[in-house]
């Protein structure tokens, strides 16, 4: 041990010994640093339910894009029904993997015939390919609802926690009012009554193929539920404002752009994916629900709600027609709910579990 | 109760007649944006009944002043005018008969979720990580994802049609319970949960430990200080639960055909019986408010630590 002078001026000569091969062994990096991302995949990974719930997830997305690619039927093909001929009434009601009068004539002469999988409904139509348009469609509506959701909550939350004062009060006023309108029953009046108004304004335009019901749906959720979406982000940007270390990088000289992009931005986007991915279950939850109303998709596009909804008639002789749109519709919302949970898990460190 | 909690309560009610005046706004002004008006295009009505309403609503008169009629009637009369679908009967006497079965669905439900969840979530919590505590996250998990249609659908073909244990439609004697069972499962997972986790957070609290050092025996400290302490974010749940259960009746009173409110909500809405919508729309929403507002009033009551805004 060497001795220790105060005040000595002296500088320590074996500082400036040349490292050993031994020392710089101990700045090798070993392993590659891992980022905050990498970290969350892997502890994503780790978690076993969100994986199987992603796997799920991806599973009922990628065939609801690309079956109804290569399936023989369309959602809306009445298959008793060709041109210049009578209507067939043998299509109609069968059951899973039976087939109408023409086809089984065809298989008789040797041909191939698609079957019917899940059977068809009343109007003969192929009950699978229903189905799963009715998964696309209640997709579709959830993930882009949730988007329509994620911009205005973002831009309106962060104007209001980013410029504060006045405008900040006036903002939160009014999500208070919104927040505590019981949004259920304003979705179901403005959906009814939107979809009227809609109706009319979009008739010849590209929008009329997605149908009005749907639109009123997106300008509903616009409407309603950017609220918590900004509340959230408002008290993310506050408490972020006030770190030190934001701060710091003022003192030093950064500019707002700069505190924008390097701090609040990173810091803040974890907390707003895991919002937006927990927000499309309930997207997909209030379409369902909309649609076994009657109040959602215009016939005779299919939604997993009103397939549910029309089963109900025909129950007591086709009880699977109700199960299938039931047991889709519960694993989406239940896989996603589970994998936004893993989601939050890995990726929201301040989280104390 | 102190001026601050006072205050508060005051601020609260203001704020809820706030909303149910915007509710009213909201309902009478997207009414009036259909094209032509919410009594055009009925085939079904009499000019003499077509008259009659545009006399009882000065549908000639301008918007503002029809507005402010149809605000007063409310507030002073209850009056929603008469429906447009069920001949000569007022809107408010629809709600009213409807209520009658409504509320009792609603509230056995609501009180069947309270007594079932927190016994429920008790258990989970004193057996935490226990086989019995894995088997209720599980089957709780599942019955909070489930869409309360569905499970309602599932419940009817099951418990109806193949074992034929009740009857389906909520007519007949019964028929309520089924429904009253969809109407309960969510809340009653929702409960389990939340009274789990406060459970096990009030179990880990320094007075339990005091308590269980003075030699205090098991059941006292579940009931006298852990039970106690941990139904305090249960009463949070109240209002939700209330509006869940406003909701859900929607779509349960549709599937087991339950003569109540939800179902005339739910016809008026496909028959185009605007009176009725907007009546409907109003009564059950004014309900969902002021039982939150019942919710968190109490909740302040119950725990004096909770602090005010």
């Amino acid at each position: 041990m060497k001795k220790y002078i105060p005040f000595s001026m002296h500088p320590d000569l074996d500082a400036f010994i040349p490292a050993t091969a031994e020392d710089k062994e101990y700045i090798v990096q070993m392993r590659e640093s891992s980022t905050f991302f990498k970290d969350g995949v892997k502890r994503l990974l780790k978690n076993k339910v969100a994986t199987v719930s992603f796997i799920v997830v991806v599973l009922i997305t990628l065939s609801a894009i690309f079956i109804p690619m290569f399936w023989p039927y369309a959602y809306d093909q009445q298959l008793g029904i060709s041109p210049g001929r009578p209507v067939d009434p043998s299509f109609a009601n069968l059951e899973p993997f039976e087939y109408g009068s023409t086809e089984e004539a065809r298989i008789e002469a040797g041909e191939k015939v698609f079957p019917h999988v899940f059977g068809t409904d009343a109007a003969g139509r192929d009950y699978f390919i229903r189905v799963v348009y009715g998964a696309r469609i209640s997709l579709a509506v959830g993930f882009f609802a949730s988007i329509i959701v994620l911009v205005i909550g973002l831009i309106i939350g962060s104007v209001s926690g980013y410029v504060g004062g006045k405008v900040d009060i006036i903002i939160m006023r009014i999500v208070d009012i919104i927040y505590s309108l019981p949004d259920m029953l304003m979705v179901i009046l403005l959906s009814a009554f939107v979809g009227t108004a809609v109706e009319k304004l979009i008739a010849g335009t590209v929008l009329e193929k997605l149908g009005a019901n749907i639109i009123s749906l997106f300008i509903v959720f616009a409407l309603l539920y950017w609220v918590s979406m900004s509340r959230l982000i408002r008290g993310q940007i506050l408490s972020l404002r006030e770190q030190e270390y934001v701060l710091a990088s003022k003192a030093t000289g950064a500019k707002g752009s700069w505190v924008i992009k390097k701090h609040l931005i990173p810091n803040c986007i974890s907390v707003v994916i895991i919002s937006t991915a927990l927000q499309i279950p309930s997207a997909i939850f209030t379409e369902s629900y909309l649609s076994f109303l009657g109040l959602g998709v215009n016939a005779p596009m299919p939604s997993l709600g009103s397939l549910a909804s029309d089963a109900l008639n025909g129950m007591s002789s086709y009880p699977y027609r109700l199960i299938i749109p039931a047991i889709v519709i519960s694993l989406i919302v239940l896989s996603l709910n589970l994998f936004g949970d893993g989601l939050r898990d890995a990726f929201d460190p301040k989280l104390n579990n | 109760m102190n001026t601050k909690t006072l205050l508060y309560i005051a601020k609260r009610v203001l704020l809820m007649i706030l909303t149910v005046w915007i509710v009213i706004t909201i309902t009478f002004f997207v009414t009036r944006a259909v094209p032509g008006g919410p009594f055009a295009g009925e085939k079904a009505i009499s000019p003499a009944a077509q008259a009659a309403l545009e006399a009882k609503y000065g549908l000639d008169k301008p918007v503002f002043e029809q507005y402010l009629t149809y605000l007063s009637d409310i507030v002073t009369k209850f009056d929603f005018g008469p429906s447009l679908k069920q001949r000569g009967r007022q809107v408010i006497d629809i709600i009213a008969d409807g209520m009658k079965t409504s509320a009792v669905l609603g509230v056995t439900a609501a009180f069947i979720a309270l007594g079932v969840g927190v016994v429920l979530g008790a258990i989970a919590a004193l057996r935490r990580n226990k086989l019995i505590d894995r088997i209720i996250m599980v089957i709780t998990t599942a019955f909070v994802s489930m869409p309360s249609f569905i499970m309602g659908s599932l419940l009817l073909l099951t418990f109806s049609l193949w074992l034929g244990w009740f009857p389906a439609n909520g007519n007949q004697e019964g028929g309520l319970v089924l429904p009253i069972i969809t109407l309960a499962l969510y809340p009653t997972a929702y409960i389990t949960r939340l009274t789990r986790s406060s459970m096990l957070d009030v179990l880990g609290q320094d007075y339990i430990r005091t308590a269980k050092a003075k030699g205090v025996s098991g059941t006292k400290i579940i009931f006298g200080h852990a039970l106690k302490n941990s139904l305090i974010p249960v009463i949070t749940y109240f209002g939700p639960m209330l509006a869940y259960i406003v909701t859900g009746s929607l779509v349960v009173e549709k599937i087991f055909a339950v003569p109540g409110v939800g179902r005339d909500f739910v016809n008026s809405i496909t028959n185009r019986d605007y009176p009725l919508i907007m009546g409907t729309t109003i009564v059950l929403a004014a309900l969902i408010v002021v039982m939150n507002l019942v919710g968190d009033i109490l909740y302040k009551v119950v725990d004096p630590r909770i602090n005010l805004e």
